[in-house]
């Protein structure tokens, strides 16, 4: 066990280190925030559906990106496994929406 | 690290307690790994649901235009971004070991949980009784309320989860035991909110758009 | 509770120990006998789907009731026996050969058991209230949701509750290789059948959601009025298709991968060889389990997706045969200029290798789109399927059988009787289903309950009743093996088979914390190297000392039966309100008991280092 005032000025470090991490978060919180407000906004504003669904469907994707990587802490050390699990998830996911959005007779 | 280590204690909390035993990191894998599969889980709704959306068969049914109503539906997703954002502040102190602080966070996550859960319920109730668009009704109520439904099971479960950690532990503060349980429940609330975008973005925005 | 004590338990606490074990170990004995119950049932089926089509125009079982049996026998064989059984051996062995002393969660190892037997007791309870499901195993809708039975209420509530049970398995797997790895076993160090378990318990996690969906799915439109396969109210039946393929394909290699990590066990020891080409069979494994989620629609080529879809999902598919080519290659080199003993495990092993390669060349037959046309629903398929499942996954199992009773079990099979087992079946094998390849060339449609006398099928069904009784003698031997074995056979060396992996080298029988001193691994096949270069024992990676060990639970049981009783009253609601009680009461128990769970501290305890020094010093 190290002495009190190293680990004291442990403490500190990563009192620090967590702050500087909050503050991304509350920004990602703000660009999630804009995100939604765009997303609505554009279907509320009447444009063109063929305009309208690419973006929306990219902000969800970038929406959703933050959230893993800034409030999930993806972007962080020892999480190499999790990203391959859910980008391998995401993989079967967009295999599956992919069928059975078109080749199910509809 | 000695085995004799007492993980009840709340002294002297290395960094990052959700990963600091085995037990923790095996969760911290395991939960995580449980998500890729509910990824999976949703895309299979996800689906279903858009292969379904305004199917109505040979029945009578409103179709999605003229069902949604928005203004509804951005209250609640502020509402749960915002939960997402307090629990991710129940997380940051966690880190700093400020229990109480930590305790305070998820309290106000799970008020603003349980208030998406009741507009939802408000909303369902809406559906059903002004445009009859319920869960027998036609195909595409059924995959409605399957993708939603499930969703809003999710949220119920994160409540009743948030609820019984915060009461059991109430009393004790945080530990080596109980620090990698409070992170899963935050990481299954974040990922009840990704789930979210994508229901707001695919249901009722592509809802209303056509 | 110490590995100590002499006198034996007394059956009353034996069978509470059981109940209530964490013990992967244990678990893998309870697999055994549960998979190993429903694989004589599923067998049973066969015989009597075999016995009812020896004969033309035979009346020995009505229409209705072979419908039930022959679904039957196909849920049965895929979801109660083949994969409990391999999760019996990855219960078994995985912790052992990577160096742990346990699963990353043993308590949820258990619950996952408990589900899986509760989730096949109550699928076969519908034999005894009110008829089996009788639509395919794969349970397409319009029959799923027509047929008049409860059968398909039970298909559906059962196979969730097994489901359940089966992706827990999946994720501890995951995690207990990802994370309790011995010092020094790296991920190219790992034996073959641990890279196959993990990479099918990464499966399961991708394939089960999608079974979970479609599942609910049925539920509800049967049970709840629900329409998501009834057209007339919008509704798809092509989306079960598709659903119960994305996890079906997949589950066809859960099954058959850990097989291809048996035999590689298997073949590399009786050859005593290393594994040749050991990185590419790992990357055959991974290259496998990628390509077989994207080529689910191969069981769906003639619904009419359209000519583009139809050749992807061909092509997809034929891709598949090429990291399994290599596999073949890799086992053959293995053997080539190794000194073989033809011990029955490796018999197995060689049996497998022509099957499974005849498996795999129909398999690209019916890839191809336009001939499937031709092949679809005729018994070509039922030979292809079972060539495949029979001769790649249930040779595995019995190999593995063989293989592992000696470290399960501390006693070896008899060699003579494995013998006499191996040619009734292999034999029995052959006769059954290579000659149904031309059954279906032929036009005999599968699921039929009879065929016509003057078309030519007379002496081909013959000749396959004939082979299926070979097959149920050879099981009987095996039976009676084990019986024999277990009675009166000697307690066997802790290495019979002259091992290269971390299992063998532990005492028999195998202390429950497993390792006393977690071992340092040195290479691929650590036992051999320490057996070639070192004295033959696996030097230590840490000093003694305490060992935290979980406590048992009678909790998972406990979930489990909740979940059944609830399953039962989900089934007859439609029925009565009294089922509304048992659902209630299933609830109260399932969650009941999860809120114990989840409120009680469970901290396990400590075997402490003096005990353990008294059973003998350090890594003796
Ligand atoms: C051991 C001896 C076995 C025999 C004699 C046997 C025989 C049969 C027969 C006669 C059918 C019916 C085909 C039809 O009417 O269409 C069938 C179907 C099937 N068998 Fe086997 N089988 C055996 C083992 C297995 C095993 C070990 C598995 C899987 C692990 C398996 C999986 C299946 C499946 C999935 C079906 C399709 C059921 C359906 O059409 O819904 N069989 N088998
Ligand atoms: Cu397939």
């Amino acid at each position: 066990m190290a002495d009190n005032t190293n680990s004291n000025y442990q403490d500190q470090f990563f009192k620090e280190k967590h702050k500087e991490e909050m503050k991304y978060q509350v920004i990602t919180f703000a660009m999630m925030i804009a995100f939604t407000i765009i997303a609505f906004g554009l279907v509320v504003g009447d444009f063109s559906k063929y305009l309208v669904v690419p973006i929306i469907l990219v902000l969800a994707v970038v929406q959703v990106l933050f959230q893993l990587y800034y409030f999930m802490h993806l972007n962080q050390k020892g999480h190499e496994m999790p990203s391959l699990m859910i980008f391998s998830g995401v993989f079967a996911a967009v295999l599956t929406i992919l069928a059975l959005t078109t080749i199910t007779w509809i | 690290m000695s085995t004799h280590e007492d993980v009840l204690s709340s002294e002297n909390l290395p960094h990052e307690p959700e990963r600091a035993t085995l037990e923790g990191k095996n969760k911290f894998m395991g939960f995580w790994f449980f998500l890729g599969g509910e990824t999976v889980l949703f895309a299979s709704l996800f689906g279903t649901y858009l292969a379904l959306k305004n199917s109505f068969g040979d029945a009578e049914g409103t179709p999605s235009q003229e069902l949604f109503g928005l203004p509804l539906v951005f209250i609640m997703t502020v509402i749960l971004l915002t939960s997402s954002l307090t629990s991710v502040y129940g997380i940051y102190h966690m880190k700093n070991q400020a229990f109480k602080k930590m305790m305070v966070w998820f309290t106000i996550t799970v008020l603003l949980g349980a208030s998406f859960l009741g507009l939802e319920v408000y909303e369902f109730n809406h559906y059903v009784h002004e445009f009859h668009h319920t869960f027998t009704a036609h195909a595409f109520g059924s995959a409605f309320y399957a993708l939603v439904g499930f969703h809003g099971a999710h949220v119920a479960f994160g409540l009743l989860w948030f609820l019984t950690l915060m009461f059991r532990n109430a009393k004790r503060g945080l530990n080596l035991y109980n620090a990698p349980k409070f992170y899963l429940v935050s990481l299954y609330w974040h990922f009840i909110d990704v789930v979210w975008v994508f229901i707001f973005t695919v249901v009722y925005l592509m809802g209303k758009v056509g | 509770m110490s590995t100590a004590t002499v006198e034996k338990p007394g059956f009353g606490a034996t069978l509470w120990e059981y109940l209530t074990t964490v013990d992967h170990k244990k678990i893998a004995i309870l697999y055994l006998l549960g998979g190993g119950f429903f694989f004589l049932l599923g067998g049973l089926e066969a015989m009597l789907i075999r016995l009812q089509l020896m004969l033309p125009d035979n009346n020995l079982i009505g229409a209705q009731f072979y419908n039930e049996i022959m679904t039957m026998h196909g849920t049965t064989m895929i979801f109660l026996a083949a994969m409990p059984l391999i999760f019996a051996f990855m219960n078994a062995v995985v912790p052992l050969q990577i160096g742990a002393r346990d699963v990353a969660f043993p308590f949820l190892n258990s619950l996952g058991f408990w589900l899986f037997l509760f989730g096949g007791i109550l699928l076969n309870l519908s034999w005894f209230l009110g008829g089996a499901p009788d639509g395919g195993w794969t349970a397409y809708a319009p029959f799923s949701i027509w047929s008049s039975t409860h059968g398909f209420d039970f298909y559906a509530i059962g196979l969730q509750i097994s489901g359940f049970g089966t992706l827990m398995g999946g994720i501890n797997f995951i995690v207990t290789i990802v994370n309790m790895r011995a010092p020094g076993m790296t991920y190219m160090r790992m034996p073959l059948f641990t890279w196959t378990a993990l990479i099918a318990s990464v499966l399961i996690l991708f394939a089960f959601p999608a079974l979970t969906v479609g599942l609910f799915f049925m539920t509800f439109d049967r049970l709840f009025g629900a329409n998501f396969f009834v057209p007339e109210m919008g509704g798809n039946e092509i989306i079960w298709e598709h659903i119960f393929w994305i996890f079906g394909h997949p589950e066809v290699y859960i099954l058959v991968l850990p097989a291809f990590g048996v035999f590689s066990e298997v073949i590399s020891t009786f050859s005593k060889k290393r594994l040749f080409g050991y990185s590419a069979m790992v990357f055959a494994t991974v290259l496998i389990a990628f390509f077989g989620f994207m080529v689910w629609a191969h069981h769906m080529f003639t619904v009419g997706m359209g000519p583009i879809a139809n050749s992807i999902f061909a092509i997809a598919t034929m891709a598949i045969a090429v990291p399994t080519g290599i596999k073949i290659f890799n086992w053959l080199f293995t053997m080539w200029g190794g000194s073989i003993r033809f011990s029955t495990p490796m018999l197995w092993a060689a049996g497998f290798i022509p099957t499974f390669t005849i498996g795999g060349m129909t398999g690209v037959m019916v890839a191809v789109a336009a001939a499937d046309l031709q092949y679809h629903d005729t018994y070509f398929v039922v030979a292809h399927f079972h060539y495949v499942i029979v001769g790649g996954v249930v040779f595995g199992l019995i190999a593995g059988t063989h293989y592992w009773w000696p470290l399960i079990f501390g006693k070896v099979l008899n060699e003579k009787l494995g013998k006499w087992t191996f040619w009734f079946f292999f034999i029995g094998f052959h006769l059954t289903f290579f000659i149904q390849h031309f059954l279906g060339l032929m036009g005999m449609p599968r699921r039929y309950w009879k065929f016509l006398p003057g078309q030519d099928l007379e002496v081909g069904n013959f000749i396959s009743t004939v082979g299926a009784l070979l097959m149920a003698v050879g099981t009987i031997i095996l039976l009676y093996n084990i019986i024999k074995t277990s009675v009166n056979g000697e307690r066997s060396s802790q290495d019979p088979w002259d091992g290269r992996t971390l299992e063998w080298s532990l005492p028999n029988p195998t202390p429950h914390y497993n390792f006393k001193q977690l071992p340092l691994v040195r290479g691929l096949d650590p036992l051999w190297i320490e057996k070639t270069q070192g004295n033959g024992k696996l030097i230590p990676a840490e000093p003694l000392n305490d060992i935290h060990m979980p406590n048992n639970s009678f909790l998972p049981f406990m979930i489990s039966l909740g979940l059944f009783i609830t399953g039962i009253g989900v089934i007859f609601r439609p029925d009565s309100n009294v089922a509304y009680i048992a659902i209630i009461a299933g609830l109260v128990i399932a969650f009941g008991s999860m809120f114990i769970r989840s409120v009680k501290d469970d901290l396990g305890y400590h075997i402490h280092k003096e005990d353990l020094e008294e059973e003998g010093a350090g890594v003796e």
